[in-house]
């Protein structure tokens, strides 16, 4: 049975900051207490390097390292623990990928193919493939309400395409997007599938084998893990025919004055470098924490709490509403005739936390027509209560107020 | 300066912003804002005679801050020496720092006396300013 109010006490956030309304997680999550558990006992019980090997300690931990490989794969429903790659978040899992995978086997008059919602993270690594490698750049028409359609995807689709990448929940409109059908159609095309999970893993249930994705890429930190932890996953056949972002100390199996190397083999050719051992078992903890919960259960609950947000801004005169049709927790908006930046500061001094601007997403105020946009971004610990003080916050929302921030 | 009156003020220059819309005029040296904190993205125009700040305009999107800022800096620096453009400037700065300075010389910017108390909005009261800084100390360095 679903609790948020038990939930809720999992998160000392909220006792230490009573009062704040947090609707920023689609920033970053709140850290429950199993989380923060498990990084203070690898600073207090075992603080030591993974992989060394040479005492229990290390060996206790570099356990619990590779267990997390496990974690994650059946929290993704992976078939192997071993497609796992750590990273430090969303951003560097898809670099990997651009970097990795990309500029490796892209070429002159291939074709990547985009959508105009990306996030940077999602786009500027592509662009820097194009100049590595002469391929270009194109992008899947959205609808006039910024949705991806099959049939826009499959309009767009055409034999240059070796590379399709997109968010499967887009991080300014928070629509899901058919990211299996897609999938299913580009690979008919033999093109590679990238997802940016990095809004739809914290809140959707995603199975990697249904999906049919070849990578997923996603920030562990926007699902209650430490910051600075992220997951690459990648088909195993993919990972082996990739090449590191970095080579160093833990990556290679052996070296010689001539220059030779042999790499590791996937996942710890990617890992070069001591990791971020703490980040790693957080997210260990993180996704058991989740899956305790149950993702459908966490699904279920932001779809309700999305759509009862919806309803209560549509009868708001003074809001327009960009995303009325988002289930996976963002409500993209502005309040009439104030900039967003304006609306973010003064709902600061009412104790609300959102986030103002352009989301990262440049490319997108082609689509909605304004280029700055208020985001309040729900998680499975919001209540329906703190959606109601929302508003009735945005319904007394005027200028003057918001001038008012300064005096 | 009371707050009501500041809260006027602002909004007016918020509303109808003074000195407002870009020329395409090649005499005019241009430098746009868009910087990495801020969604802010003003462009700010300066026109120079000789030492004399002779037209300053900006055009943009910006928050009410940037553009009442920007706004009621640029009219009271038109029409000055540079010299003393850079000096208003300077004591702009001094107020958001809480030092001295002197109300006189800054006019309708008082009503910016207390941005400081609001550390994540100094930087919007800031961005189209040190624009017409850097234009006038550019052309200082023509010469």
């Amino acid at each position: 049975m679903f609790d948020v109010m038990k939930i809720r006490q999992d998160f000392p956030m909220f006792k230490n900051n009573p009062g704040l309304i947090y609707f920023d997680s689609a920033a970053t999550a709140f850290k429950p207490q199993p989380v923060i558990d498990a990084v203070t006992d690898f600073y207090t019980r075992h603080t030591v390097n993974t992989h060394v090997g040479d005492y229990d300690l290390s060996h206790y931990v570099s356990g619990l390292f590779e267990e997390t490989r496990e974690t994650l794969r059946r929290f993704l429903n992976a078939r192997d623990a071993h497609e796992i790659v750590f990273t430090n978040g969303a951003t560097s899992a898809l670099n990997l990928a651009a970097y990795g995978w990309g500029a490796k086997h892209l070429k002159e008059g291939d074709v990547i193919l985009l959508t105009e919602a990306e996030h940077a993270s999602n786009v500027l690594p592509w662009f820097k493939v194009t100049e590595m490698t002469g391929a270009k750049v194109e992008y899947i028409p959205l609808e006039n309400d910024g949705t991806l359609t099959v049939e826009n995807f499959r309009k767009a689709m055409h034999e240059k395409v070796k590379l399709v990448s997109v968010a499967s929940v887009t991080n300014v409109l928070g629509y899901v997007v058919p990211v299996k059908e897609i999938a299913k159609i580009a690979h008919e095309y033999g093109a590679v599938v990238v997802v940016d999970g990095a809004q739809s893993v914290p809140h959707v249930k995603i199975d990697v084998q249904d999906l049919d994705c070849d990578f997923l890429a996603f920030s562990a930190h926007k699902m209650c893990a430490p910051g600075g932890s992220g997951v690459l996953y990648g088909k195993k056949e993919l990972l082996e025919d990739t090449d590191p972002l970095m080579v160093g100390g833990g990556s290679n199996a052996r070296f010689d004055l001539c220059g030779n190397l042999k790499l590791k083999d996937v996942p710890w050719k990617f890992e070069a470098g001591t990791p971020n051992s703490e980040g790693v078992l957080g997210m260990k903890a993180a996704a058991e924490y989740l899956m305790d919960i149950g993702m459908e259960e966490i699904e279920e609950y932001t779809k309700e709490l999305n759509a009862y947000f919806v309803e209560k801004m549509q009868q708001l005169d003074n809001v327009i509403l960009y995303n009325p049709k988002a289930t996976a927790g963002i409500v993209t908006f502005n309040v009439k005739g104030i900039f967003a930046q304006d609306t973010a500061s003064y709902l600061n001094t009412q104790h609300i936390a959102v986030r103002s601007g352009n989301h990262c997403a440049k490319l997108l105020l082609n689509v909605i027509g304004t280029s700055e946009t208020v985001r309040a971004s729900l998680y499975f610990y919001n209540t329906k209560e703190e959606i109601d003080q929302f508003v009735e916050v945005i319904k007394g929302t005027t200028i003057e107020k918001c001038i008012g921030v300064i005096l | 300066m009371d707050a009501e009156l500041k809260r006027a003020i602002l909004l007016d220059h918020y509303d109808k912003p003074h000195n407002h819309g870009l020329y395409e005029d090649i005499r005019y040296k241009g430098l746009n804002t868009a910087s990495d904190s801020c969604i802010d993205d003003l462009t700010v125009q300066c026109l120079f005679e000789g030492d004399i700040v002779k037209d300053v305009r900006f055009d943009g999107v910006g928050c009410t801050i940037s553009t009442a800022s920007t706004s009621i800096i640029s009219d009271l620096i038109k029409g000055k020496k540079k010299e003393e453009a850079l000096h208003i400037i300077e004591e702009y700065y001094k107020m958001i720092r809480e030092e001295d300075y002197d109300e006189d010389l800054l006019e309708e910017a008082n009503a910016f006396d207390t941005l400081s108390k609001q550390a994540n909005r100094i930087k919007c009261g800031l961005i189209g300013v040190k624009a017409m800084e850097k234009l006038i100390r550019e052309s200082l360095d023509e010469h």
